[in-house]
């Protein structure tokens, strides 16, 4: 059966793993989302798979397959259990490479191939009564079972069982006496403690609570218990050469095809329970449309960086709404600050992530596009140190996106040339949005200057809210809406008493006094 | 080893939550009173007395079993008390001195195990001796069989083979386990053995034969080989020293158990010794069955206020059989709440197998005591007095079933005659037909009245009375209920008490 990877289609696609997160993860907040999601599973190293966007759809449609055959709650349970025993399989070894007496070491291995054996096991026979959808778990089944059935598993299987009922009949006596340690064969003495709980038996009134210590078992033995266990290996010497033999046959017993499946799965679980834990919060999550299509749209989306924090201190969770429609091209947001517009732009560049990476996303209806690349220029601290002054770091920063960006790319920009005056912002920002909208890439570009969103028909306006009532309250939510940034200004001033009239009569009545 | 002095065949379950309406009914009947003079000083008694008061029997065989534990204490009142401090005594020892049982070191749970099954052998036998000496005296199936118990499981025999265990411990062979492979080919299962003791006769300690096996000295100079051979030792240690700290623990729930069900019967010497002096009278009630609509007492008090003022109080007499409520109206001050309060207490004692203050009672067994009083609190309004009234009574609903005493007091007066009549009357009458006896105080003349007029085979009516000098009497009439209830009396004397000082 032809089987590699369960999160690639061509699995030469993962033959680089990046080592660096893309430059635009940190102004998309993509660095966090990518925190949360593999937070406990870093001995995976899954970032990499973070790192790498999909470029085809039939990759897009892989994973989706094998992520909702894996949503199935037995299946997903039975793959965590499997990931579990491995990772107890992989600790064991650890720890058993660092062990001086080889009987113990031999012992501990012995184990892992046991518990390595009953987890392949295990899992084969759930994912056999699974009615799978996907190509990839179908395929890794099929895999399995072959695997399964193989002459080199047997025999591994074989030499276990054997091993383990030789060791588990050895019962041996220890006599300790001052500094006299003996070990010899047992031969029926009665149970001290046995003889005890019968003498005090008449006292019993109820229940009895436990004194046993634990005494914790950790790998590792002093040479006393090396001892004994070098006088038990004598009294029982044939029992002790097959378990030589064991641990010479089967030194590396963990199949490589299983080793990347226990690893490649776990990106699909930790992006599930990412999922789930919004849509136990009562958040909507949904597989997204991909295609090459740029009219992208999402109901009821919202910042998933963002989310995450506010759930956490139970606040409220804004949801947008966007659509692009051909010939459009361009959101262009506007509006009062902290109205929700760096979270719309965000929101828009997460989405386009994260459905390229074949997960679940906010939202309740979403499509998404193909994208070559991410470009994002967020408003950066000016660097007193810098030789460069800001708006020439801007427009460096800009023309580098430029020289790079395709008509397959993604732009986002947020409140560019803010450091200069609104005249040159503007000359500026129409020369730059002339040469996105002549590119044909998608782009969301969050400015000041309304003019932008009316510069062609590839642009659309949306603007952030404010509540009618009360200007001063901010709603977050970024509707598509003509651009009109003074309305929000006047009422604002009309509630402080600002506005020009009212402004002077209250300067008026002060009089000359 | 039970002691079974409260019940004939079982343990009594000192965790089970107490009745629901228990803050009620200490408050409402004032057994806070009953239960000091129960403890005498004590410590142990007022949790274990307020249980046992707390919790009707529900039979009336396991009434007549206590009441001749009881009254075997009575007449032996020295040896019952001697016994209640041996077992009070081990249990104090234990935890004064023996606090360690939670160290983390096998060795010193086993040294203090051993010290503290050797501390209550010593008990164990004082206790053994008193049956001997004392225990053919007492006449109680209870006692009899409980000495009984501490001659024969506490004979020298079985002592002899308690010291010979805690010898076995000491190890003075060696320790021999036995133990199998577990994980890591580390030992597990471990199981501390007997040594075959032929073995290890006299001529064997001089010349020891062969060892079989392997044998393996500590070199003097390892120090960490001697402590991985002394650890290796815990294992075997570990599994002995639980047994015997479980052992310690069964030996003190003995103790325990013991200490508690002494604790009742020392509470009801003491509290029979307060009324006695006094002078007033007490008698072993006879129960009835549930059903029987027995209710008949003479000369009954009410204990808590004897034990509170230093004159005579002054006993009623009654005859309800038959009768569902006993409906108490008259003069205020006139003894009506002393009254009330003396038949719950009386009830609840008797149910629990105590003697009662009284010169006689006999009464059916109920479904539970229960109290709705008039609360004191005057800050909340009238409607909202009246209203949390109501809502008490449906609360106390909740828990009445049939054959349940209800004791009212002053209920549902807080608003006017005719209204608080009426819901007086729909909620007694309801009871009654439902099977619930109830016992009321109450000053609602309508009410009163009503009864009186429509339920006279079912109540029994008793009225306190003034002599004709205005002097309340406090004692009790059967005789039907009066309209005025003599507030006015109360009111000139304190009016004019106040009118004789400022001239």
């Amino acid at each position: 059966m032809n089987f590699e990877s369960v999160l690639f289609l061509r699995p030469a696609l993962s033959e680089i793993e990046p080592a660096e997160d893309p430059p635009f993860f940190s102004d998309l907040n993509l660095d966090q989302v990518g925190d949360v999601i593999f937070a406990g599973r870093e001995s995976y190293n899954l970032r990499p798979f973070f790192r790498i966007a999909l470029r085809s759809i039939d990759e897009i449609v892989y994973r989706h397959q094998v992520m909702r055959d894996l949503e199935n709650a037995q299946v997903f349970a039975e793959v965590s259990a499997f990931a579990e025993a491995m990772r107890g399989i992989r600790e064991s070894l650890a720890a058993a490479a660092k062990l001086y007496y080889a009987h113990e070491r031999e012992r501990w291995i012995v184990d892992a191939a046991a518990r390595y054996r009953d987890g392949v096991e295990r899992l084969l026979r759930a994912l056999g009564e699974a009615n799978f959808a996907s190509q990839g778990l179908a395929a890794f089944r099929g895999y399995l079972a072959e695997y399964v059935g193989s002459a080199g598993f047997r025999a591994l299987a074989n030499d276990i069982v054997s091993l383990h009922e030789k060791l588990a009949a050895i019962e041996y006596a220890v006599v300790i006496d001052g500094d006299r340690l003996n070990v010899r064969e047992p031969r029926n003495e009665g149970d001290l403690v046995v003889a005890i709980h019968e003498t005090f038996a008449r006292f019993r009134q109820g229940a009895a609570k436990s004194y046993l210590l634990t005494f914790h078992e950790r790998p590792g033995m002093n040479h006393i218990e090396a001892k004994v266990l070098e006088f038990v290996a004598m009294l029982h010497p044939e029992e002790f050469a097959e378990l030589d033999r064991f641990a010479e046959n089967h030194a590396t017993f963990i199949d490589p095809v299983i080793e990347r499946f226990d690893r490649e799965v776990q990106f699909y679980l930790a992006c599930f329970e990412y999922a789930r834990s919004f849509e136990s919060a009562g958040l909507p999550m949904c597989f997204p449309t991909v295609s090459s299509s740029k009219a992208v749209s999402a109901q009821e989306t919202f910042d998933v960086a963002l989310a995450r924090r506010l759930i956490e201190a139970n606040g409220t969770i804004v949801y947008n709404d966007f659509s692009l429609d051909e010939p459009e091209r361009v959101f262009v947001v506007s509006g009062p600050n902290q109205g929700g517009k760096t979270t719309f732009a965000r929101t828009f560049g997460q989405l386009q992530y994260l459905a390229a990476l074949g997960c679940r996303v906010a939202g309740r209806s979403v499509s998404t596009v193909l994208f070559d690349a991410i470009f994002t220029h967020f408003e950066r601290q000016e660097d007193p140190s810098a030789l460069r002054g800001k708006l020439e770091d801007d427009i460096l920063r800009i023309h580098e996106i430029l020289e790079r960006a395709t008509t397959d790319s993604i732009i986002i920009l947020n409140e560019i040339f803010a450091s200069t005056t609104v005249r040159d912002a503007t000359v500026l920002a129409r020369r730059i949005m002339d040469r996105i909208l002549a590119l044909d890439a998608l782009c969301v570009c969050v400015t000041f200057i309304d003019e932008l969103s009316t510069l062609s028909e590839k642009t659309v306006s949306m603007v952030s809210l404010v509540d009618a009532a009360n200007p001063d309250v901010r709603t977050f939510k970024v509707v598509r809406r003509k651009a009109d940034g003074l309305a929000y200004a006047v009422s604002l001033a009309e509630k402080y008493s600002l506005t020009y009239d009212r402004l002077r009569r209250r300067l008026n009545g002060r009089g000359h006094g | 080893m039970k002691t079974y002095l409260l019940h004939r065949d079982r343990d009594v379950d000192w965790d089970e939550a107490p009745p629901v309406n228990t803050e009620d009914l200490v408050a409402d009947l004032g057994l806070a009173v009953l239960i000091t003079a129960m403890a005498g000083g004590d410590k142990t008694i007022p949790p274990i007395a307020t249980k046992v008061v707390l919790r009707r029997l529900g039979d009336v065989d396991t009434i007549l079993y206590r009441q001749a534990v009881l009254r075997d204490c009575l007449t032996h009142p020295s040896v019952v008390r001697t016994m209640y401090e041996l077992a009070g005594e081990a249990i104090e020892n234990e935890s004064r001195n023996f606090w360690g049982m939670r160290s983390r070191h096998a060795a010193s749970i086993l040294r203090r195990s051993t010290d503290v099954l050797r501390m209550f052998l010593g008990v164990l036998r004082k206790l053994r001796a008193i049956a001997e000496a004392d225990g053919g005296a007492f006449e109680s199936e209870g006692f009899a069989r409980f000495f009984a118990m501490l001659r024969s499981e506490l004979d020298d025999a079985y002592l002899d083979e308690v010291y010979g265990r805690l010898r076995a411990v000491e190890f003075r062979g060696g320790m021999l386990t036995t133990a199998r492979l577990g994980r890591g080919n580390h030992g597990c299962d471990y199981v501390l053995r007997t040594f075959d003791q032929a073995q290890r006769g006299w001529f064997d300690r001089l010349f020891p034969p062969r060892e079989p096996g392997y044998t393996y000295h500590v070199d003097p100079r390892d120090e960490s080989g001697a402590r991985a051979l002394s650890e290796l030792g815990d294992r075997g240690v570990n599994l002995v020293a639980d047994a015997l700290a479980q052992s310690c623990d069964h030996i003190l729930a003995f103790f325990t158990a013991l200490r508690s069900e002494l604790a009742f019967y020392v509470g009801c010497i003491n509290l029979h010794e307060r009324l006695t002096v006094k002078g007033e009278p007490t008698c072993f009630p006879i129960p009835h069955e549930p059903n029987a609509g027995v209710h008949q007492f003479s000369g009954l008090y009410d204990a808590c206020l004897a034990l509170s003022m230093p004159q005579r109080v002054v006993g009623n007499d009654g005859d309800a059989r038959g009768k569902m409520m006993i409906i108490i109206t008259g003069a205020n001050q006139g003894g009506k709440s002393t009254f009330l309060r003396s038949l719950g207490i009386a009830q609840m004692m008797m149910e629990c197998g105590m003697f009662v203050a009284a010169d006689a009672f006999r009464a059916s067994l109920c479904n539970g005591v229960f109290t709705h009083y008039k609360r004191e609190e005057d800050t909340e309004m009238q409607s909202g007095k009246f209203d949390e009234e109501l809502r008490r009574m449906s609360l106390l609903a909740e828990c009445l079933s049939p054959g349940a005493f209800v004791l009212f007091n002053e209920s549902f007066a807080a608003t006017n005659d005719r209204e608080g009549s009426e819901i007086a009357c729909q909620i007694t009458e309801a009871l009654v037909d439902s099977g619930v006896r109830l016992a009321f105080v109450t000053h609602l003349y309508e009410f009163a009245h009503r009864i009186w007029e429509e339920r006279r085979p079912q109540a029994f009516f008793l009225r306190a009375n003034r002599r004709e000098d205005g002097q309340q009497t406090f004692k009790l009439h059967e005789e039907e209920p009066l309209r005025t209830s003599y507030g006015e009396d109360i009111y000139q004397r304190v009016f004019e008490g106040e009118a004789a000082r400022s001239t």
